[in-house]
């Protein structure tokens, strides 16, 4: 009997028990109970602010909980940085790679570890022990390309392994899937089930690919509040299921479907070329049309001229040939002010480095693109009693949480951050055109659904959508067509409802191209 | 976190800064920097306590110090409003020191075309031209900035010597006063150049006009659009641009305007104080007008306060230099130390101290 509870305890990798961590005027962690066994794979679900991260960066070493203990191997511990974790067995794959671009992937890995040959590096051997751990597990890399030569999904491997060859028993991985091709998703998923079998204890932790969850893992704990709210066993539950319980209300996945009824283009675009940052070409001969009420999606690997594509058809960039027109009139390489008085509306990627001022109050930020508009001020003057209606308005309408109109916006959540851009942008007078980039990126389900249904109501009213996403679920969920971007040129365009998202995997990895060039 | 043994002490982030910080941490500040100053004062074999009575007391002692505290707040009063107004479109200008000496010599001019107007015809055109003066000063600066990308903390820097230098200039050779003997500076200006005075003291014009620009800025940057612009470039350039405001532009403005509320504090000495052009116009209120700026935390309504403050402190620090015989080098220590305790403090409005013993 007891030699039984013995091993059933030995089998978890870890037992978090208890744990309660407050931040100032929060509990990010509330007596949360969490484990792991040796060879399973087990997600923690949750919202933006669910706790999950607190969780793991506990885990990991990075903050000490108020309450609770922490078992490995049925020991308790004491983990009081990550080097405590790392001695522990425990790795993390972050969401943002931490690798010196410069380097190689050997140099990467072994970047902080003590030599043999101190104080020479043992290249050699670290080399042959990346290529074991490589075979082992299917974790393709090249030990000596440099880092800023390889893709993001082997830069993830890179990291994988770097947790490996420390020793890691327990990886946790943030938000693993989110930069990745359908491709890539598909290999990581054989990575993590070869590993899980292989003994690791595996902790992927997921804001909103449901779809994934239910593909790879054995079991979920879905977060809410800081609080657990269930512990299930992946074969007895769904994604409609986790979604409610991550939000705590029935969600609707699905976005509805509104067709296009006009034929009318509102914005053109004609061979279109840029360069980047790096003098660089970033678009090389992009052409597209989107009508009234439609909704174009561009998907791409990022880096493959999105951005770019952004900037130059809201002026921020200056196009080194084709043309753009909105409504039939030529905008191209217009002050961005004249462009966004012909009715182009932007809410941009980087939303706190471009879209805000984190410093300056709600109020302000609401009107940072309209304030010229007569309606808010007179030729000089800032009309205040106008613009505080009009914020308290936005604020109402869009469900801005704020602690007030005057608060500065750095205060706020991502999720309300992006409602604040939608909201500006989308009120915007004349608006006829819309640019939105990555517009649910990080934001959790109940924001999503938020912003997806603005950009479907904006549709319904005619104004047409450039979407540029990374995320091929948003693109298929949204558009009416599909563009797939590679290296600057468009490869194809697609009918959303007639293509296949396998098609488009391969075309964001340049397969289009080669067929072109093989007819 | 910091560790000491079973002690730990941790920075955790604020939410929002509380409003009472920004009046407690100057005040702690200026507390703090006298602790420091002490020390110096004890090297100089002062008594530190017999010291910051003396400076007290000839600072605001009496109604005829209090004026003449008045009087040195007066120039730190506007260049700080013109240094405060670049700083908020966040181009970095140190140069309110050579654009008051621009303005001091732009005015100057002026009393030689406009001899034999009225002061009525007299002062507004001598005020013009300071204006003019400093702010085609301060505008150089910006052209380098915007067009060749120079970093303007060094370029407004170099204009400083170039303008000091420009006055040494005009007060030894053209307009040098060859009844005034060895004493370097212009002839004196006509007495319809001479600013009305608070009778019995020495507080001119130039602090009424400080006043009402103070007053003035406030509203600009609040209430107007120019003004929500300078705010947008000097918070996020990036943001700037993305909505459609012309920076290169808004930088000239800000610069020109800025530039020319400095050069008015030149315009106040010649014409409120010297009657002449000296050849030290200024004993660097352009420098510690930078101070002034960052101890009302670039709000131009505290800027009145904290020049009063700071021109407390020069005038103190001469009446502490008369009877201690300490150099003035000190003074300017201690006013270091001040603008040096506001921005190591400064992080307590982002970060509060929480301490602990675990067991």
């Amino acid at each position: 009997m007891i030699a039984s509870q013995q091993a059933a305890t030995s089998s978890f990798a870890v037992q978090m028990k208890g744990i309660t961590k407050s931040f100032p005027g929060v509990f990010a962690n509330d007596h949360v109970d969490f484990d792991v066994k040796h060879g399973e794979i087990h997600a923690l679900l949750g919202e933006n602010g669910a706790g999950k991260t607190t969780l793991m960066n506990i885990l990991y070493g990075l903050y000490q909980p108020d309450e609770g203990e922490i078992y490995i191997d049925g020991e308790k511990v004491t983990i009081n940085s990550p080097k405590d974790a790392i001695k522990l067995g425990i790795g993390m794959v972050h969401q943002l790679f931490r690798l010196i671009p410069s380097f190689t992937v050997t140099e990467n890995i072994v970047l902080g570890l003590h030599s043999s040959k101190r104080p020479r590096l043992d290249l050699d051997v670290a080399e042959k022990k990346i290529n074991e751990l490589s075979k082992k597990y299917g974790l393709k890399v090249d030990p000596s390309a440099k880092v800023w030569q390889i893709s993001v999904g082997e830069q993830q491997r890179v990291e994988i392994i770097k947790a490996l060859y420390r020793g890691a028993k327990v990886l946790i991985l943030d938000e693993p899937t989110s930069v990745l091709t359908p491709q890539e998703v598909k290999e990581l998923t054989m990575i993590l089930t070869k590993m899980a079998k292989d003994g690791l204890a595996v902790i992927p932790f997921v804001t909103h690919k449901l779809r994934e969850v239910m593909a790879i893992t054995d079991r979920v704990t879905v977060m809410r509040r800081g609080k657990v709210i269930a512990t299930l066993e992946t074969r007895n539950t769904n994604e409609r299921d986790l979604a409610s319980k991550m939000v705590g209300r029935t969600v609707f996945l699905e976005t509805e479907k509104v067709e296009v009824t006009s034929h009318r283009p509102v914005l053109e675009v004609n061979d279109l070329r840029a360069i980047n940052d790096k003098g660089l070409p970033a678009l090389d001969g992009v052409s597209f049309s989107i009508a009234e009420g439609e909704v174009l999606g561009i998907a791409g690997v990022a880096g493959n001229g999105q951005t770019e594509l952004a900037e130059v058809i809201t002026g921020l960039r200056k196009a080194t040939g084709g043309r753009i027109l909105i409504n039939g009139k030529d905008i191209t390489n217009m002050p961005t002010r004249q462009i966004m008085e012909a009715g182009i509306g932007h809410a941009p990627e980087k939303r706190t480095e471009m879209g805000l001022v984190g410093d300056l109050s709600v109020r302000e930020n609401l009107i940072l693109t309209n304030y010229n508009d007569r309606s808010l001020a007179t030729r000089y003057v800032l009309d205040r009693a106008s613009i505080d209606r009009h914020v308290d308005k936005l604020i109402a309408e869009f469900g801005i949480m704020t602690p007030g109109k005057e608060a500065p916006v750095k205060l706020l959540s991502g999720g309300n951050l992006q409602r604040l851009i939608l909201a500006r942008e989308v009120t915007r007078k004349n608006l006829s055109v819309l640019v939105v980039v990555d517009p649910t990126r990080g934001l959790d389900i109940g924001a999503t659904e938020f912003i997806r249904n603005s950009l479907v109501s904006l549709k319904k009213k005619g104004v047409a959508i450039l979407l540029i996403s990374g995320d091929l679920d948003e693109i298929f969920s949204l558009s009416d067509r599909i563009a797939v971007i590679f290296k600057g040129s468009i490869m194809g365009i697609l009918a959303a409802n007639e293509a296949k998202i396998d098609e488009i995997g391969l075309m964001m990895a340049g397969a289009g191209a080669q067929k072109q060039e093989v007819a | 976190m910091v560790r000491f043994g079973s002690f730990e002490m941790e920075f955790v982030k604020r939410g929002a800064s509380p409003r009472y910080l920004a009046y407690l941490i100057p005040f702690v500040a200026v507390v703090v920097a006298l602790l420091a100053g002490s020390v110096l004062l004890l090297v100089e074999g002062v008594d530190p306590l017999r010291a910051y009575e003396a400076l007290f007391s000839s600072a605001f002692g009496t109604p005829y110090s209090l004026s003449e505290s008045v009087v040195q707040a007066t120039p730190l009063m506007l260049a700080a409003l013109g240094t405060l107004i670049t700083f908020k479109a966040g181009f970095w200008n140190i140069g309110a020191e050579g654009q008051l000496q621009m303005g001091a010599l732009a005015a100057t001019w002026a009393t030689f075309v406009f001899a034999g107007y009225p002061p009525i015809v007299m002062i507004p055109c001598i005020m013009l031209f300071s204006f003019l003066g400093g702010g085609a000063w301060g505008m150089i600066p910006a052209i380098f900035k915007v067009k060749l990308g120079a970093d303007e903390m060094l370029t407004t820097m170099m204009m400083n010597y170039v303008a000091i230098l420009a006055v040494v200039y005009f007060v030894y050779g053209p307009w040098r006063d060859p009844s005034a003997y060895g004493n370097p500076r212009s002839p004196l200006l006509p007495l319809s150049s001479r600013l009305p005075v608070i009778p019995g003291t020495r507080i001119h014009l130039t602090v009424f006009v400080g006043l009402a620009i103070a007053v003035l800025l406030y509203v600009f940057l609040n209430r107007t659009k120019l003004g929500l612009e300078i705010r947008v470039i000097g918070a996020n350039r990036e943001a700037a641009r993305y909505a459609g405001i012309n920076v290169f532009k808004n930088i000239l403005i800000v610069t020109l305007i800025g530039g020319g509320i400095a050069g008015l504090a030149g315009m106040g000495q010649v014409a409120g104080i010297f009657f002449s052009l000296p050849k030290s116009v200024s004993p660097g209120y352009g420098y510690t007008a930078i101070v002034v700026a960052w101890l009302a935390r670039l709000n131009p309504l505290t800027i009145p306060v904290s020049a009063f403050l700071f021109g407390g402190l020069l005038n103190g620090g001469y009446g502490i230099q008369m009877a201690f015989a300490v150099p003035i080098a000190l003074v300017n220590a201690i006013q270091a130390l001040v603008l040096f305790f506001i921005l190591a403090l400064s992080i307590f409005y982002e970060y509060r101290v929480v301490f602990r013993w675990r067991s």
